[in-house]
């Protein structure tokens, strides 16, 4: 029986964006990472070409994390205590970008300061020919202490630098457009700020193949619908041409997941809950699985068992049937 | 699809007799497409209309019930591509797969397991809908063993898998008065597989390789007499599955293409692939084992995806007391969304600390939500506290604001004077210790 299967023909496409530079561009890094460029919902290859896959990110801390699931500090054990070893071993378990996190205090509950967040940043560039991603503790005060020198002292990496929301933009843009980085555009799970922040920044004159959108989301049970229905969303404006939602989008399964009891606590549990390590990576799988599904370009994990069975359903998904 | 008014008023006899309570065949029309009247009101339609606006009227995804003593499950009756557009109504049913080469006993002993398998969500219940019974044996007095093991050990659901109506048939004899669901009919075996299928008024499942095949294929069944149906889609490879399950979800809603307007049953070969098949359409789903800490993730993207987005799950503003507070006993506080507040009071209760839970209407919304939307303010909270009259209960005024919201603290002291405002942490996950070590 003949059947004519429908395929929608959108105006618009999501743009590219080109995470990190060579030394031939003007950085240090062994290869770039590009991503965006969709022309259909997520992998719907009788439609149109996927151009870029989505790529994995692992993050890493700049030193020891106090509030991570044991299951990850074990994990991590042997490389925990220093960002250059654990961002090496996170490139050999697979990671096609290093996402550093800059912590609030440094280990003995001293404020962290530009000049350590500096070096932290250096050795991690020195030690993964990735392109990198740094974010800061996720106050918007501390963020730009400590976000600004590093844009400077890493100029011309095309480093993605957060956290970049409502509270802060103008100084992480600005030090991303003096420096030749990108900026990661936060906002709270919510089509219309996601949007607004994008016209701001876009304003400021920051080429727009040099944002990506980090929507926010909730993991699995925490609110993961809303995070997924918003990436929907957005993802339908920008294919019906709304310029101002074409960035590709980031979000961060990994953090998500593993704040939720279910990920982090292995004792007093229901038995209903089953085997605690088990659980706690089908938890950050299935949450990042979910968010690939509704246009996620760029996933932040955590545990490499996640990032080995992620990056095993990109690969099929990028593969036409 | 739903006809027009005009589409509508085209099949009516166009007299305008009135006989129906309106004043012309147009009105009448219109009320019919807004689904306002019944089309008895007119008693001169003919036949032949009467059918092409029942066949117009019908469900552009069949839905099809899985039936046992006590239990239903029901797929289907979907009317939207993306859940933001209105909802997704008939959450998959989720079935556990097992088969006849294991005793009688072992399938015993592994069904009951994962039939008394609940687990708590929000305050729901959880668990499997039913079961899968292969006859991977090939052997009819086997298989029949197998079922009748299954049946006597979960009163749910079940989906018989095989390619030989012959051995599928001796399952089916075990089972009375229910509909369950015979896997699958494909261009080799559908004439004999229907034939059980009308026999034993059991759903079909429907297998082919693309949606040529598999369109051509429902109408010979359906021709047959054979109308409740569902879709086999692959769910070996995640890029088919998502095309197949897309497209068949397209053509159904889109074209009102009725040989693919039923729902889909999938066995995923992994955890990706059944949370593919979760978010992405599926109408079944047969997972190849049971295992809680897998069935539990998934059961909850179910009920996540499947939540009305108009209407987020709530609980009921108040003060909830938990562990038996006394007076000198700590005021949380939180939102109503109903995430937040089963976060925060398992916490509570897991610790074994008392507390009183205060529970401010931020209209549904979690604690940073609702803060950035203005629906989790200091006035919001100063006027939870005093409307539910908390510091009648209480001597020792002390509140304890989210560690998300701690902002908030300077004007919440201001909007409450004479009480003690602190700062809890940013998770639920962390408030037993700072319960048992800041309070």
């Amino acid at each position: 029986m003949p059947v004519e299967i429908p395929k929608d023909k959108w105006p618009g496409s999501v743009r590219k964006v080109t995470l990190g530079a060579t030394t031939a561009e003007g950085g240090t890094r062994g290869k770039t990472v590009t991503v965006g460029g969709e022309s259909s919902l997520p992998f719907l290859h009788f439609e149109s070409e996927t151009p870029c896959r989505p790529a994995v990110a692992i993050e890493i801390r700049d030193r020891r994390p106090d509030d991570w699931s044991p299951l990850l500090i074990e994990t991590w054990e042997e490389v925990i205590d220093d960002p250059a070893k654990w961002a090496k071993a996170a490139e050999e378990a697979g990671a096609d970008l290093i996402q550093l996190t800059l912590s609030l205090t440094d280990k003995n509950g001293n404020p962290n300061t530009p000049e350590a967040a500096v070096a932290n940043v250096k050795a991690v560039l020195a030690a993964t020919s990735l392109p990198l991603i740094v974010f800061g503790p996720g106050q918007a005060e501390m963020d730009n202490a400590l976000i600004v020198p590093v844009a400077e002292a890493a100029k011309g990496e095309r480093l993605l630098l957060g956290i970049c929301e409502d509270k802060n933009y103008r100084t992480i843009v600005a030090t991303a457009m003096a420096n030749g980085h990108l900026v990661n555009a936060r906002t709270p799970m919510d089509v219309n700020l996601a949007k607004q922040l994008n016209i701001l920044i876009s304003d400021m004159g920051l080429p727009t193949d040099r944002i990506i959108m980090d929507p926010t989301t909730g993991a699995l049970g925490y609110g993961i619908e809303y995070g997924f229905s918003v990436m929907e969303r957005l993802r339908l404006a920008a294919l019906q041409g709304d310029a101002m939602t074409q960035s590709p989008m980031l979000v961060t399964p990994g953090f998500e997941a593993w704040k939720t009891k279910e990920s982090k606590v292995g004792d007093g549990v229901p038995e209903a809950w089953g085997d605690w390590l088990k659980r706690a990576i089908h938890w950050e799988t299935l949450t990042a699985m979910t968010l690939l599904e509704s246009g996620a370009d760029i996933l932040v994990l955590r545990h490499p068992e996640s990032v080995r069975r992620v990056k095993a359903a990109i690969e099929e998904l990028m593969t036409p049937a | 699809m739903a006809l027009s008014g005009i589409q509508i008023y085209k099949l009516l006899p166009q007299t305008n007799c009135k006989e129906c309570g309106f004043p012309t065949c147009l009105a009448f029309a219109m009320k019919l497409a807004a689904k306002q009247v019944e089309l008895s009101a007119c008693p001169y339609v003919s036949e032949e209309s009467k059918a092409q606006l029942a066949e117009s009227a019908a469900p552009p995804i069949r839905l099809v019930t899985l039936k046992s003593d006590g239990y239903e499950v029901k797929a289907g009756n979907e009317v939207v591509l993306f859940r933001h557009e209105k909802t997704f109504y008939n959450k998959p049913g989720l079935f556990v797969k097992i088969d006849d080469l294991q005793s009688p006993e072992e399938i015993k002993d592994a069904i009951a397991k994962a039939d008394a398998y609940q687990v708590n969500y929000v305050g729901i219940g959880l668990g499997v809908d039913g079961f899968a019974v292969e006859a991977a044996s090939g052997e009819a007095g086997k298989f029949g063993a197998a079922v009748q093991a299954v049946r006597s050990a979960s009163k749910r659901p079940l989906i018989l898998v095989g390619s030989d109506a012959a051995v599928l048939e001796a399952g089916l004899k075990v089972l009375t008065g229910e509909t369950v669901m015979i896997y699958a009919a494909d261009a080799n075996n559908w004439e004999a597989m229907t034939h059980l299928a009308k026999q034993h008024k059991a759903v079909l499942a429907v297998s082919a390789p693309d949606v040529e095949s598999m369109a051509a294929l429902t109408e010979k069944v359906k021709e047959k007499g054979v109308e409740d149906l569902a879709l086999a889609v692959d769910g070996g490879n995640l890029s088919k599955m998502l095309a197949l399950s897309t497209q068949i979800r397209r053509l159904a809603l889109k074209k009102n293409f009725r040989p693919l307007g039923y729902p889909t049953i999938v066995f995923p070969k992994n955890p990706e692939a059944a949370a593919q098949a979760i978010v992405k359409y599926a109408g079944f789903i047969v997972l190849d084992h049971f295992a809680p800490e897998l069935v539990y993730p998934l059961l909850v993207l179910r009920q996540n995806i499947y939540t009305d987005p108009q209407k987020p799950i709530q609980v009921q503003p108040g003060v909830y007391e938990i562990n038996n507070p006394q007076p000198n006993s700590p005021v949380l506080v939180t939102t109503n969304f109903s995430i937040t507040y089963f976060s925060v009071a398992n916490e509570v209760e897991g610790s074994g600390l008392p507390a009183w839970l205060t529970v401010c209407d931020a209209e549904g919304m979690s604690v940073l939500t609702a803060w950035a939307a203005g629906k989790f303010d200091a006035e919001r909270i100063a006027k939870a506290i005093k409307t539910f009259s908390v510091a009648d209960k209480v001597e020792r005024k002390r509140v304890v604001l989210p560690g998300h919201v701690a902002v908030l603290s300077g004007e919440l002291e201001e909007e409450l004077p004479g009480w003690e405002i602190r700062v809890g942490p940013r998770e639920a996950v962390d408030l037993p210790k700072f319960m048992k070590e800041a309070l």
